[in-house]
């Protein structure tokens, strides 16, 4: 067994110990999370540390290929009669993803230290939905990365449902209900992929060598993209974002806003252009006003909200919509400004939501009308507050400009498949949000951190505790990081995302 | 390329210390000692600034005043690569106006930090102050030394965010916070603007480089330039490049590309400049402590709008347009924001738009120049420099005032000539500078703008400097007049004290500076374009210019001297119109309704509802539909197991009657 | 007589109209019967329907085997099953709400 299958075993054995300790031993139960997922972290930064030996010395090389290629591969046949096999296996992207994801859940277990009622389910379901966002990374198998995708999905339900605030049943029911209604689209296209193919295998890597007609491309592309392009919080099948992301627990914001909305962006690149080249040529200006909608009216749904999270939750529309909109681009700048802004989102939001947990679990309330100049009694947490805005913002220097200037630079060099003046005008258009963005993040966080304080009772309310500092800490260092020393993470996926560029123009 | 001096090949250490200052301070120091905080921080600009005067002292010993000096880039490394052919660099330009801007900042900075350390002591915050400021003079310092229009606007976001720390500094006071806020806000409107003429700039310069790029690289090596890329200044300002992007003949609504572009990067320089319409900020942002209004929003960031239109000066030239746009826009604002500073009583908004004036001085002075009258250009730069001091020392000796009777207001001052005769000498001084008032620093910039306005043909423009240059007198003296002259008027200010020597020892260096600094020949040093004479005093412009100060001077002593009895009886007289000025043309209460009822209520509160009810409903009536059609389907559900068998029994001899059917 | 028997000996599709005949009765008496042993009667016959076909299928069909009549006494047995088991829900049912008309059992959908 490799590195790769660890990382998805490492939390699937952490959640099997987690299942037989007993209920009453819950202070073990998260103690072996976070000693979990903080092994989980050493294996990534080990894979990283492979990845860069392996595949850096061959970056150049990849300048004109047409196919991805992968590191690490375990390939175990599973049903021979349908060509399905476990296969795993990691490039640049997905391992960009696994360090997403790897820091997330340590971090939200950390910002998860203090729940209460049922730890032992909380805490194996969190790890179990984990382990098929894992297993969704790093699966190469059309077969594989469906049905962790599903495992990714589900539990979700649950989390919502029971450890969920606010109106948690309904919004547990339409997140679940629309993220299904987005796989199944996803699905039929894997299996009208996999007939249509006639070469009786989910490899991904293989499939993308079969011919695929026009008339194919042309509808199954638009599927395959809307379906991933729900959990992406495309417009306008977005609606399950705010309610969902607001009724969830702390960390499972952290996650699903963090993570699982990235599985869209993920999917759309590696599946949909990748594998439709065509279909993507076809429908891709369509893509791109959509996903200027959903940049703009995201940041402004965002300026009118009183709730934290819905603020978050429209701010993370408006966010992932750059990572559609780059995708949509079809250029190289685009698809790279995409992965980044996956990362940057990813940390960005986590610790949005983890913030937010924490700050509600002083001061009791979310509405944003009652909190006012919490800052001075929490410093720590305003700080790390405002450095999320200002990387939501795209301030440089943090990871969110690094982004949003690659899909900017994406869209207004734009592709020879979409007229060069729409391309332009709709990028300007999207640009727009950086001014949006910062008159709802600066209003946001003014109402909540400055000014007096509006109530006696905050008076006594107290920073964050060493759990929840080690939390936030990591995910602010590392927007720093990426925004200070992008090359590194722009090495890492540039030579991975170049086939599928490449494909677009053989 | 000759070999270069310690100094110039690190001149990294420049921008360096103060980021190095700000992580140290704000991570390690900080939390452990508030004063430590203070001594670190100031001592790092203060290397910095030693370091700065022996680059600039490198430099012009290796390319002499008065002959060329060519712009090289001596440091730089790959930061961001978009694609093969498109990187941003991260380097040190170092040329005339860089080496400039980091002597200015990086003395002004200085100073400030070192009076900062009298003037916050006791503050709750005294160390995230100085952790904010260096943070600030990083963020500048990597402005000035940009080699390529990206780290411009990287470092451009950088010192507006910590400008908006610094005018938030007071996060308590709701004023302070709304005023950050709106400072940021509109920054970053402006900043839109930038952001999409860079992205023009770097689209077709990044289409042309392939074919441009040889004709253009032979000559950079020598300057350092090793690795020329689109968003270099080298490219964008170069003649072949802006001859072929004017060649393009692309059209926006009827003006050429080469304008668009230029125009959108001067309307990210003039938010941060504060240029009229974008000036509503500045005012406001004089919430933050005084020594944040005398380094950010006097001396250092609100020129960097001025520092960008003369990075680009050749860009904008070859556009014409848009150097005119900046000449009546510069031209206006100083106009405009003479006349409010005439009514204003809070003695740091006077100041501030006497900023604004000013800068709207230096952005005409810009604009009325041409790559074959580059005067404009030199007396642009020579005014930002002395302004640069005078203007700090304003803020500073205001600052002085302030603490010592505790409030802003200048009808709560008076007499303090006697009780703080240090400030008031300094204050006199730069007032005196600023007027242009011979031998002073202010004369000699001023007279070099009015100068390079008159021989251009821009008559207007000419004209109205020559109108500002006698309001800014009238203005100036009347905050001294009232400050410092007549009764006390308050307790505070009868019982006012001199700083203490932290404070006054910057104050007094700047005095000295702002007397002096005019005897600079800037023109040998700072030049663009054809070669000039070394300019003289031209009498034509002098005589009138000083007149005309004199004659602001007198009429302030007539209005206000006494109390200013017959300034209120002036007031009175002007009604409306002393009204209007007084609210500032009621520009601010335009934005409010365009912002809050415009922007919220017809845009974002109705995307909000329609996202909840129309999209959202959407989702929730397919739920309900379904729903519907599960509760009229369940009627079926009898719970009657006969009723199922009739149905089961029709249902078979259904199916069979079709296979009969079909079989038959 | 036996002539005239034998001349008019009922061939399979008697049997068949017979058992088809049994086998609605016994269909409607499944559907309509309110008493639960009504219904179990209305199935017995059913049941018996069937029966009596495969004995019928077999007598025409294979002569010489057994394994229609075997089947026939299989579904006898099975149907003598059925009514023990049958016959004791009803029997509890009617010990629970003291009533066997089907009708009021609904419990299904509740």
């Amino acid at each position: 067994m490799g590195l790769v299958s660890w990382l998805i075993a490492v939390p699937f054995l952490t959640m099997l110990v987690v299942v037989f300790i007993p209920e009453r031993q819950w202070k073990l139960i998260r103690w072996v999370s976070a000693t979990g997922t903080s092994i989980h972290l050493v294996l990534t930064g080990k894979l990283v540390v492979n990845y860069w030996q392996a595949a850096m010395p061959e970056a150049e090389s990849m300048k004109h290929a047409l196919f991805t290629k992968l590191y690490f591969v375990e390939r175990v046949p599973w049903f021979e009669s349908l060509g399905i096999q476990y296969y795993v296996g990691v490039d640049g992207i997905s391992v960009a993803m696994v360090i997403l994801t790897s820091i997330i859940i340590f971090t939200g277990v950390l910002a998860s230290w203090y729940v209460e009622i049922r730890v032992k389910e909380f805490f194996a379901l969190l790890l179990l939905l984990v382990t098929g966002v894992f297993g969704v990374f790093l699966s190469f198998d059309l077969f594989l990365f469906f049905m962790f995708y599903e495992l990714a999905v589900l539990p979700m339900y649950l989390l919502i449902g029971i450890w969920g605030t606010g109106p948690k049943e309904y919004s547990a029911m339409k997140l679940t209900l629309m993220l299904l209604v987005g796989s199944a689209f996803v699905l039929v296209g894997f299996l009208a992929l996999y007939h249509a193919s006639g070469m009786h295998t989910f490899d991904l890597i293989r499939l993308s060598e079969a011919k695929y007609s026009h008339e194919f491309q042309r509808w199954v592309f638009p599927m395959v993209f809307v379906g991933f392009g729900v959990i992406g919080a495309l417009y306008p099948l977005h609606t399950w974002s705010p309610d969902g992301h607001s009724s969830a627990p702390t960390a499972v914001s952290m996650l699903h806003a963090g993570v699982l909305m990235k599985l869209g962006g993920y999917g759309a690149l590696r599946i949909a252009v990748y594998l439709l080249p065509e279909g993507a040529k076809m429908w891709g200006v369509v893509f791109m006003c959509l996903t200027t909608v959903n940049i703009l009216y995201g940041s402004f749904g965002a300026v009118m909200q009183k709730d934290l999270k819905y603020f978050t939750a429209y701010s993370s529309v408006s966010h992932c919509g750059f990572v559609l909109f780059g995708v949509a681009t079809l250029n190289l700048i685009g698809f790279k400004g995409a992965v980044i802004q996956m990362f940057s989102h990813g940390i960005m939001t986590g610790l949005f939501f983890g913030l937010i947990g924490m700050v509600y679990g002083r001061s009791h309330t979310r509405i944003i009308p009652e909190m006012g100049g919490l800052g001075k009694v929490m410093p720590w947490l305003a700080t790390c507050f405002y450095i999320g805005g200002l990387a939501s913002l795209g301030l440089p220097g943090l990871s969110g400009f690094v982004a949003e200037t690659h899909v900017f630079l994406g869209g207004f060099f734009g592709n020879p498949w979409t007229s060069s003046v729409l391309t332009k005008v709709l990028t300007i258009i999207a640009t727009m949000s950086i001014v949006v963005t910062a008159v709802y993040v600066l209003r946001g966080l003014a109402l909540v951190f400055q000014g007096p304080i509006t109530n006696p009772h905050y008076e006594e309310l107290t920073d964050a505790t060493l759990p929840e500092k080690i939390s936030t800490g990591v995910l602010v260092a590392t927007l720093i990081v990426v925004g200070l020393l992008p090359f590194f993470f722009i090495d890492l996926i540039e030579s991975s995302v170049m086939p599928i560029f490449n494909r677009l123009n053989m | 390329m000759e070999q270069l001096g310690f100094a110039l090949q690190h001149a990294w250490v420049v921008p360096a210390l103060p980021l190095a200052s700000f992580a140290i301070v704000g991570l390690f120091i900080r939390p452990v000692s508030n004063k430590a905080a203070g001594v670190v921080g100031t001592a790092a600009i203060f290397a910095s600034a030693f370091f700065a005067y022996w680059l600039a002292w490198e430099y012009y010993t290796l390319y002499p005043a008065g002959g060329e000096h060519p712009a090289i880039i001596p440091w730089a490394f790959e930061w961001l690569r978009y694609q093969a052919g498109l990187t941003v660099n991260v380097g040190v330009l170092v040329d005339p106006i860089s080496v400039l801007l980091m002597v200015v900042v990086t003395t002004v900075s200085a100073l400030v930090h070192l009076y900062s350390i009298g003037y916050m002591h006791g503050d709750y915050g005294y160390g995230r102050f100085f952790t904010y400021m260096n943070l600030f003079t990083f963020s500048m310092l990597g402005l000035v030394v940009a080699p390529n229009i990206l780290q411009m606007y990287v470092c451009w976001e950088l010192v507006g965010v910590s400008s908006f720390l610094l005018i938030g500094f007071y996060y308590q006071k709701p004023s302070a916070v709304s005023a950050s806020k709106k400072a940021f806000i509109v920054t970053r409107f402006a900043d839109l603007g930038f952001m999409i003429g860079v992205l023009i700039l770097g689209y077709f310069g990044y289409n042309s480089f392939g074919e441009l790029a040889a004709s253009i690289t032979p000559g950079m090596a020598e300057h350092g330039v090793s690795n020329l890329q689109p968003f270099d200044f080298h490219y964008l300002n170069h003649p072949v490049f802006l001859e072929h992007f004017k060649g393009l003949n692309i059209e926006v609504c009827g003006v050429g590309l080469l304008t668009v572009s230029m125009l959108l990067v001067f309307c990210g320089a003039a938010g941060k400049s504060a240029m009229f319409p974008l000036h509503i900020w500045l005012p406001d942002a004089m919430e933050g402590p005084t020594p944040v209004s005398a380094l950010i929003h006097a001396a250092t960031m609100v020129v960097a709008g001025v520092y960008l239109v003369a990075r680009l000066f050749p860009a904008f030239a070859a556009s014409g347009d848009a150097l005119l746009v900046v000449g009546y826009v510069g031209c206006f604002t100083s106009l405009f924001a003479a006349l409010i500073g005439i009514t204003q009583d809070d003695i740091k908004r006077v100041l501030a738009f006497s900023t604004l004036s000013q800068l709207g001085y230096m952005m005409l002075a810009l604009g009325v120049a041409t790559m074959e009258h580059p005067l404009g250009y030199t007396a642009s730069m020579f005014h930002l420099f002395t302004h640069a001091f005078f203007k700090a020392l304003l803020f500073l000796a205001a600052g002085a005032v302030i603490h010592a009777v505790h409030s802003n207001e200048i009808w709560e001052m008076g007499g303090l000539a006697k009780k703080m005769p240090i400030t008031h000498l300094c204050f006199l001084a730069a007032t005196l500078a600023i007027c242009g008032v011979p031998p002073l620093a202010g004369f000699f910039s001023k007279d070099e703008i009015l100068a390079a306005a008159l021989p251009t043909h821009h008559t207007i423009i000419f004209g109205i400097s020559l109108l500002v240059a006698a309001l800014t007198p009238f203005y100036m003296f009347r905050i001294y007049f009232i400050t410092f002259w007549g009764r006390h008027r308050t307790h505070h200010a009868e019982h006012a004290h001199e700083a203490p020597a932290v404070m006054w020892i910057p104050l007094a260096i700047l005095g000295v500076l702002s007397v002096i600094g005019g005897l600079v020949p800037m023109a040998s040093y700072v030049s663009i374009g054809e070669h000039m004479a070394h300019h003289g005093i031209n009498l034509a412009v002098a005589i009138p210019a000083t007149l005309a100060g004199l004659l602001g001077i007198g009429l302030s002593w007539f209005f206000y001297s006494n109390d200013a009895v017959r300034a209120a009886r002036a007031a009175e007289a002007f009604g409306v119109v002393y009204r209007t000025i007084k609210r500032k043309f009621y520009v601010d209460e335009v934005y409010l309704f365009v912002t809050h009822n415009i922007i919220f209520g017809y845009v974002a509160r109705p995307i909000a509802w329609f996202d909840r009810r129309v999209v959202d409903g959407g989702v929730n009536l397919s739920g309900w539909s379904t729903r519907m059609t599960g509760w009229v389907l369940s009627h079926l559900q009898t719970g009657q197991v006969q009723g199922y068998g009739i149905w089961y029994t029709a249902g078979a001899l259904f199916v069979l009657l079709i296979l009969w059917a079909a079989l038959v | 007589m036996m002539n005239f028997l034998a001349a008019h000996a009922p061939g399979p599709t008697h049997w068949l109209f017979l058992t088809t005949i049994l086998f609605s009765i016994g269909l409607c008496g499944l559907l309509t019967r309110r008493n639960a042993v009504g219904i179990l009667m209305a199935v017995e016959l059913m049941l018996n329907s069937a029966a009596m076909n495969f004995v019928v299928f077999n007598r025409f069909c294979v002569p010489a085997g057994v394994d229609g009549q075997v089947m026939a006494i299989f579904v006898i047995a099975v149907a003598a099953a059925e009514v023990v088991v049958g016959m004791a829900i009803f029997v509890a049912i009617f010990r629970y709400c003291s009533t066997i008309d089907v009708s009021k059992m609904n419990l299904m959908k509740k």
